[in-house]
């Protein structure tokens, strides 16, 4: 009976060992013939990379970045997630220097919080900035200032916005990657990244004349060209009634032209803290506005 | 005034009168205005006057700060094809080209017209010409030239859809005058009021694009302005007046379409590639009014209605004039206000009193916080896939599973849902019992999905 079992089964079980064996030798084959050789480094450096796939070193991600690093084609700095001691390593490891790069971080060109923005209306809608600035843009006076719906808190991978008592985001420099999430979320592009270098900066974006824009909001950039005239020649510029910084006369740029600003507008950035000019008007309240239409 | 709409209701006329599938019939509310006369309205001191005030790009201004215009004057050319001019609604003088708030938001610049004050309402610019000897492409060029758009709130300028595509040949012209959104009787007086100059834009229309016979398609809550334009018509035939079931959105194109004609204008597709050609009747009843005289389009009829509004009425209003002009002018009750440029379904909530009439915007709604829904509901509840929007939506979507798709950010995935068939008539929300607002989420998510397929390039 059993032997009767086993001869019936018998050239399934030789067929079935005799294909695996073919196919076996096949694969062999094939690893051979189509092996990629590939930098044993690649792997190593990709190891030492944050694995954050952020995509703020210009590559879609850090495999790709390992790649590039192990090339030659990017220097290890350009990774901003990792530590400056972190790249340093994976320099050491490839033997290439580390490269010139310093801090980018986020920043926001609105200053306008509830407390000195006034507000037309309430809106009742979807809670996100995009869903916003399409329904009759949101309710705020201003329709350049920042909605305070938390659209770039959401995308930013690393926690390094917060938003504030005043509901606007805070963007924490020591977190920052500079991944370019909450530029591209930011339905009004109030975002922007820029060196840690860039000290001065135009906290507005509001393109109203001087009295319109001040009351709209008590922080806006009235254009009144007091910073322009007291920066060095051409360093800021009034455009559409905006201050408009020139960064690459950055090496000129100073605290002096911020010192007249009479709505602290224009601020100075020294770590991580913005600094309003002295005679900057001081804001005490702390308690929204109240909206207009209600 | 609601027993009369259940009569309608009841009416086997009214079941057996012709319509889409889906749809929804919200409360009309034209009580308010559907008698009340055309009037019209007074020249605000300033009018704002948008460069951008139609679909496609930004007419190009031609006059300086200073200068002096008279009453149908162009003061901004057409930059391109689809583009159109833009004309002087006033006897006055150019202040200045500044931002202005529009009703999506974000401000956008215009014309600042400071009109004379005592200026009379006659028209100082303009010739007579002979309409009939013109050849098709020169009527199109006049309609361009008169900046004519659609009237009907898309404000798509009208010469574009009288060139339509190589190929396609129109062979019926179906004139819109549903009206569906609640509120609105802008189409309504036109019809009444206009029906010889409709006709007369409805001819020019059927000549321009070769169509054998035009329909005027218009609801059975409007049986008088059925009848004024049933005595307007001319003795040839060609043209005939038909009454659809009152539903909404019956005035979109796609759904004007299956009920008027029984045709179905295919996904992505413009009317003329079935045969068809979709115009509004106060666009029509312009081109009949404004062609002859070689005018542009300088004001427009806007119902400005709502419980919140101190006198209700139709009003010829000129282009430009900001909503807060007309909010004094009428009065209004109550403090806290929800201002509708549109209609209720579509229209856009405006946060400023500065925004603009536009030639798109037919109405203006004046809403007190207890006549919304969206005061008596604080947030949305979960969806529990009860159904009722895939049964509301006229383009047979399925607007729960994209309503959950958008929520959870997946902008893309929508597209094998036909997210892009979506053209925001506003049932789904209107219906959803747990008060989520899918047509808000649609918005974002075209938005997104757009911006996401342009950054893959």
């Amino acid at each position: 009976m059993n032997v009767d079992l086993l001869m019936n089964a018998l050239p399934a079980i030789l067929f079935m060992v005799g294909l695996g064996a073919l196919l076996a030798a096949v694969i062999a084959m094939a690893v051979r013939k189509l092996h990629v050789h590939e930098d044993p480094r690649i792997d190593d450096v990709e190891e030492m990379l944050p694995a954050a796939n952020c995509g703020a070193c210009g590559y879609p991600g850090c495999r790709a970045f390992a790649e590039a690093v192990v090339k030659g084609e990017a220097p290890p700095s350009k990774c901003t997630v990792n530590a400056p001691e972190e790249n340093q390593e994976i320099a050491d490891f490839l033997g290439v220097s580390l490269g010139e790069q310093e801090k980018i971080v986020a920043r926001l060109a609105c200053a306008g919080g509830t407390h000195v923005a006034r507000m037309r209306a309430r809106y009742a809608g979807l809670k996100t900035c995009a869903a916003a600035v399409m329904a009759g843009g949101g309710g705020k006076a201003c329709a350049w200032g920042c909605l305070g719906l938390a659209d770039c808190e959401v995308s930013c991978t690393f926690d390094a916005i917060y938003m504030n008592e005043f509901g606007l985001p805070v963007v924490i420099e020591d977190k920052c990657t500079a991944c370019n999430d909450c530029v591209v979320a930011c339905p009004l592009d109030l975002f922007s990244l820029h060196p840690v270098s860039h000290k001065l900066w135009v906290a507005c974006k509001n393109l109203e004349e001087g009295e319109q824009a001040l009351a709209e909001c008590e922080v806006a950039c009235n254009a009144c060209g007091r910073c322009a005239v007291d920066a060095p020649e051409g360093l800021i510029e009034i455009k559409d009634n905006l201050a408009v910084v020139d960064y690459s006369k950055n090496e000129r740029a100073t605290p002096i032209p911020i010192q007249r600003c009479p709505t602290g507008a224009i601020v100075w950035w020294e770590n991580g803290k913005a600094i309003k000019g002295a005679e900057a008007k001081k804001i005490v309240r702390k308690t929204p506005l109240p909206i207009e239409a209600e | 005034m609601v027993m009369t709409g259940v009569l309608t209701q009841l009416n086997p006329a009214h079941i057996l009168r012709r319509s889409f599938s889906h749809g929804i019939h919200p409360p009309e509310n034209k009580q308010y205005t559907e008698n009340k006369p055309i009037e019209r309205f007074a020249f605000p001191p300033e009018l704002y006057l948008l460069l951008s005030q139609h679909a496609g790009k930004p007419s190009v201004p031609i006059v300086k700060p200073g200068q002096e215009v008279v009453r149908g004057e162009p003061i901004a050319r057409a930059d391109g094809f689809v583009s159109v001019p833009l004309h002087a609604p006033a006897t006055g003088v150019i202040k200045r080209i500044d931002l202005v708030p529009t009703a999506k938001g974000p401000r956008k610049p215009a014309i600042i017209l400071k009109v004379y004050p005592g200026e009379t309402q006659q028209v100082l610019y303009g010739a007579p010409r002979d309409v009939d000897r013109m050849t098709p492409q020169e009527i199109i060029e006049a309609v361009q030239e008169a900046g004519l758009v659609g009237l009907g709130g898309a404000a798509f300028p009208t010469h574009v859809k009288l060139s339509p595509p190589p190929g396609d040949q129109v062979d019926t012209i179906l004139i819109n005058g549903c009206e569906c959104e609640p509120y609105l009787t802008t189409d309504h007086r036109i019809m009444i009021e206009q029906a010889d100059d409709l006709v007369r834009g409805t001819q020019i229309l059927m000549r321009v694009m070769g169509a054998e016979r035009a329909v005027i398609g218009t609801e059975d809550n409007k049986m008088e302005a059925a009848r004024a334009l049933r005595k307007a018509l001319p003795d040839d035939g060609r043209i005939t007046v038909k009454v659809v079931k009152t539903k909404y959105p019956q005035g979109a194109e796609k759904m004007l379409a299956k009920a008027l004609v029984n045709r179905e204008i295919p996904s992505g597709k413009y009317p003329s590639s079935v045969g068809l050609g979709v115009y509004n009747v106060a666009t029509t009843a312009q081109i009949g009014e404004l062609l002859p005289w070689r005018r542009g389009v300088i004001e427009r009829v806007v119902t400005v209605t709502g419980p919140g509004v101190g006198k209700p009425g139709n009003y010829l209003v000129p282009i430009g004039t900001p909503i807060g002009f007309i909010l004094e002018r009428l009065g209004y009750h109550g403090s806290a206000r929800y201002l509708i440029t549109g209609g209720p379904m579509m229209g856009d909530t405006v946060s400023s009193l500065d925004v603009p009439i536009t030639k798109g915007c037919g109405g203006f709604l004046v809403m007190r916080p207890e006549d919304l829904a969206v005061h008596q509901m604080e947030d949305a509840y979960p969806c529990i896939s009860c159904g009722k929007c895939v049964e509301a939506c006229p383009m047979h979507l399925n607007p729960c599973h994209l309503g959950k798709l958008a929520a959870k950010r997946r902008y893309l995935d929508m597209d094998a849902y036909h997210l892009f068939d979506c053209f925001e008539c506003g049932c789904c929300a209107y219906v959803c019992p747990a008060g989520i607002p899918l047509v808000q989420y649609f918005r974002v998510s075209k938005v997104m999905n757009r911006e996401m397929k342009a950054a893959a390039k």
